[in-house]
């Protein structure tokens, strides 16, 4: 079902690479129909999900072997924690498919780069094999490459280059370290996640455990990205298409969060329980850096883009909190990781948005810059009801999907580290302010005479955003279905330390 | 005289001799059946070589090795001695001197053979002069452009200084140790008291021997011009052919010294550094597609001395080699015949527009260039992740994390030439391209870089079986 789940959009990938007599309209029915094929198998998974006590850790577990010389194989699976992030990345792409694009002329190779990143980022997500995790973190490289260079604007192709070797330059780091921890096994090569989360193969803090530790976090920091590697970030967001930012921001970025809990956290507890304090406050600096400087933006996707840094401070903050060892606080530590869970999930769906958001300007104005913009609340009032929405959402709202992720990270991480969750909360008054005065440099004020026809949201278009943020809103209702199954995982994980 | 252990060999020579008869006496036109010739050659060759496969033991008195590391090697030579010939009859189709090409072609396989096969120091001379000699032949075909003669010119005195130092350190060690046969050397290299500076001098001046048929630092400098001037089939073969066979030479001449007693393995490591790093800064800014190609291959050097450098610290190490050679061979004979198929079209700015107008050309070039770099499912990830895997077990992890800040840094100089191809040019005409050959060697090379990397296994199992003798 998985497997199905992953080969699914990179056949289809492969077909609209080769059906040369496709044109734009056709390609696009195709991508959407394909690209829907993961959603549905992901909610069956959904529905199938034990998410009871004493359920096994990983379900809907499948393997063959692949290279058993490496005792490398295709081994597949889910606990509550991916199944939720898969689940998550199939809406957003069959969003960002779906979502009006200009393909330049080349909407095949736009379909299909798009269906062959689905399919990589699903399988990230999906897959409990380290290498084929390294596999498909060096793939979605590939795919977002050629995304922004091709399609993006301005400075594309200098972006897309510099986000490429940057984040090489993260997963190489990350290989390096994979290496290290699995030469370290003593019962031989394995690269099954399993068994090495069973096996532990590396505990203390001596200088090779220290060192494949570092690469580890060096590789997902730049993957986050967090404070001081994001600065690949706000050029790749802003040359890239719309639908693309979308998922590097939605989907990409937690692919780091991930692994940072996949790995790491839960392959060399003990380890990462001593470096947990370090890597809260940098992640507290990511906090309020991002927001700071997200501030100072006086462009739409810049300021946005730096808000992503600013929101993955929380979740790994969240993480840093749930990885340390403190005795006595399992149930604050459980807390903390869930909230970092969910962290993800709502900034997948809310960043998503709001990048779509800010595609929709740029098609409608060519141009990122707030000044440019003012009073279009009376023109274009569903754009400016989906934007409010999301904005509220992302400074974290109370009914909305952040708050109920910010308020578990930050009620968890105050019985560990008090005082770093003093200080990030001030992250939350800054994002407030910056979403409120972007709000109302949007939409407020007088209205600048050339946006005077501005063309609403079309109806796919609000459709997509509608998908996106009624699941915004029903999590910040109602969050109960879904932190069922992340909590079932993150028991199990905080609990194997 | 077990003359059946070198049948494969022998092959090669009447095939050669028999293709230079023909060239002889066919008409111009009729000049490519040397190329079919060749070929049958070639196969019946890989063949018999296949045949080995199992063997264990030295022969014709030492002086010839039959192990794992040899029969691999001398498949893959044989390999990728047959893709050149497929790039070839086109190219040299109005060249007077056609026939004759792969007389020459054939002899400089030989050279590469004996290199990865030579168990003896005179016959390890023997087999780089054969190689050297028949290169700067293939090097300057083009006699009448300038380009091509530099290249020879270039290719001919680097290497006649480092045969030069390759005959003195081979003196030496003779005279220190008292032997040619690798058997006799390997006991007296550790023998108590045998080390001496003097001793190891001539084991390092072997080496750097050697590192002019491998194209590493400090005999590395033929390598781009070569790229760029040699006519492009033999470019291809030339970067690829003579380095398979002096990898494995110099692989098995570091693992007679022990560890302990000369101090043979960092100077290894300090020249991989130099190696993979001076090669990629060189590729960095590089406009001429050929000479990049050409740099890369020197770093691409670089990381197979890495192999070489935990020879003896790590069972995977020679299995990793193979494996590397294999993806650097097919990365960069795909590469090259990408190179060809496009009439050997060389300025970076002309390949703009590629991916619009010559597809397939286009992908195959990325993906030779992404398996280079080393990016999965690619063979060259599996090539570069068993290498990096050999060498932190050998205990030098340092030397990966270099290896890998340089892989970072050689993607920049690939997507310098992917990016405009894909994402530039939409006014560019369409190229002219070589004809079916070179489109069918072009597809090969797209296929093999894909498929030897989903299906590594037999691959992995087989060289993971591969010994060195002795």
């Amino acid at each position: 079902m998985l497997t199905l789940a992953i080969l699914s959009p990179l056949l289809g990938a492969l077909i609209l690479a080769f059906a040369t007599g496709l044109h734009e309209r056709g390609a696009r029915m195709l991508a959407v129909a394909v690209s829907a094929v993961p959603l549905v198998l992901l909610v069956a998974v959904w529905i199938g999900f034990d998410a009871g006590p004493g359920a096994p850790q990983f379900q809907a577990v499948a393997e063959v072997p692949w290279v058993p010389s490496l005792d490398v194989a295709w081994r597949v699976g889910v606990d509550g924690m991916s199944l939720a992030l898969a689940l998550m990345s199939a809406l957003l792409f069959l969003g960002s498919i779906a979502w009006p694009a200009e393909t330049r002329g080349r909407p095949r190779a736009y379909y299909a780069w798009f269906l062959f990143l689905e399919g990589v980022s699903l399988g990230l997500f999906l897959v409990l094999d380290l290498l084929l995790f390294y596999v498909f973190f060096d793939l979605s490289l590939v795919g977002m490459y050629f995304l922004i260079g091709r399609w993006g604007h301005g400075e594309a192709e200098r972006a897309a280059l510099k986000f490429f070797i940057y984040t090489l330059a993260g997963s190489l780091a990350f290989l390096l370290a994979i290496l290290g921890l699995v030469l370290a096994s003593p019962q031989g090569l394995t690269f099954d996640m399993r068994v090495l989360i069973d096996m532990q193969p590396l505990t203390g803090t001596g200088l090779y455990a220290s060192l494949v530790l570092l690469g580890f976090l060096v590789g997902f920091a730049i993957k986050t990205p967090l404070f001081p590697f994001h600065t690949w970030l706000p050029s790749a967001h802003v040359d890239a298409p719309g639908p693309a930012s979308a998922i590097l921001a939605g989907v990409l970025l937690k692919m780091g969060t991930y692994g940072m809990v996949r790995i790491p956290f839960s392959m060399m507890t003990e380890t990462f329980a001593a470096y947990a304090l370090p890597l809260g406050i940098v992640a507290v600096i990511s906090i309020l850096w991002g927001a700071i400087v997200a501030f100072g933006q006086g462009n739409l996707k810049r300021r946005i883009a730096y808000t992503s840094v600013n929101h993955m401070g929380y979740t790994v903050l969240g993480i840093a909190a749930a990885g340390a060892l403190v005795s006595g606080e399992a149930a604050a530590r459980e807390l903390a990781l869930t909230g970092a869970v969910v962290e993800m999930i709502a900034h997948g769906l809310i960043t998503g948005a709001l990048f779509l958001i800010a595609g929709a300007f740029w098609q409608r104005g060519e141009t990122y810059d707030l000044d440019a913009y003012g009073g279009l609340a009376a023109t274009a009032p569903r754009l400016t009801g989906a934007t409010v929405l999301a904005a509220f959402a992302s400074l974290g709202l109370p009914g909305l999907a952040g708050f109920v992720a910010e308020f578990q990270i930050f009620a968890g991480t105050f019985a560990i580290y008090p005082w770093l969750a003093g200080i990030g909360l001030i992250g939350i008054l800054i994002t407030a302010a910056l979403f409120l005065t972007m709000l109302q440099q949007l939409f407020f004020g007088p209205l600048p005479p050339r946006w005077s026809k501005l063309p609403d949201l079309g109806r796919t278009e609000g459709a997509v955003l509608a998908v996106l943020l009624v699941l915004v809103v029903v999590i910040g209702v109602y969050p109960a279905w879904l932190l069922t199954v992340i909590d079932s995982a993150s028991a199990v994980i905080v609990g194997a330390g | 005289m077990p003359v059946g252990d070198i049948l494969p060999e022998i092959v090669l020579i009447l095939t050669a001799v028999a293709v230079l008869l023909t060239a002889s006496f066919t008409p111009h036109r009729l000049q490519w059946i040397g190329a079919v010739l060749a070929l049958a050659g070639l196969a019946v060759a890989g063949a018999l070589t296949a045949g080995q496969i199992g063997a264990h033991r030295l022969t014709f008195s030492g002086t010839w090795a039959l192990d794992g590391a040899s029969i691999y090697a001398r498949l893959m030579i044989l390999a990728a001695t047959a893709f050149c010939v497929v790039l070839t009859p086109r190219w040299l189709a109005t060249d007077k001197r056609h026939g004759e090409y792969y007389a020459i072609l054939l002899f400089s396989a030989l050279g590469a053979l004996v290199l990865a096969a030579a168990a003896d120091l005179l016959e390890l001379v023997m087999g780089v002069l054969l190689s050297s000699v028949t290169g700067y032949t293939l090097a300057a075909w083009h006699r009448d452009w300038g380009l091509s003669v530099e290249a020879g010119m270039k290719y001919f005195l680097v290497g006649a200084l480092a045969n030069v130092i390759l005959l003195i350190g081979v003196a030496l060690m003779t005279g220190m140790l008292g032997g040619f046969g690798f058997a006799d050397l390997a006991p007296a290299l550790a023998a108590p008291g045998a080390a001496s500076p003097l001793l190891l001098l001539g084991v390092a001046l072997v080496v750097i021997g050697l590192s002019f048929k491998l194209g590493a630092v400090p005999a590395h400098a033929w390598m781009p011009d070569v790229a760029e001037g040699a006519p492009a089939p033999a470019a291809a073969f030339l970067t690829v052919v003579p380095k398979i066979g002096a990898a494995i030479a110099l692989a098995r001449l570091v693992s007679l010294v022990p560890p302990d007693a000369l101090a043979i393995r960092p100077v290894v490591a300090v020249l991989s550094v130099a190696t993979m790093t001076l090669g990629n800064l060189a590729a960095l800014w590089q406009d001429d597609v050929r000479r990049l190609i050409g740099w890369s291959s020197v770093s691409q050097s670089g990381y197979a001395l890495m192999a070489v450098v935990v020879v003896s610290f790590s069972g995977d190490a020679l299995s990793a080699l193979l494996a590397f050679l294999t993806a650097y061979a097919v990365g960069n004979l795909a590469a090259f015949a990408v190179v060809t198929h496009l009439r050997g079209r060389t300025d970076r700015a002309d390949y703009a527009g590629l991916a619009r107008t010559r597809p397939l050309a286009a992908a195959v070039l990325i993906l030779a260039f992404l398996s280079l770099v080393g990016i999965p499912p690619l063979v060259g990830f599996f090539g570069k992740l068993v290498l990096f895997v050999a060498t932190i077990d050998g205990g030098y992890a340092w030397l990966a994390a270099v290896a890998v800040a340089n892989t970072v840094a050689s993607l920049f100089y690939y997507l310098r030439v992917v990016g405009p191809m894909v994402f530039e040019g939409d006014d560019a005409r369409r190229p002219a391209v070589l004809g079916r050959w070179t489109a069918g060697a072009v597809l090969a090379g797209g296929v093999l870089t894909i498929a030897l990397g989903l299906a590594a296994e037999p691959g992995l199992a087989a060289f993971g079986a591969a010994r060195l003798l002795p």
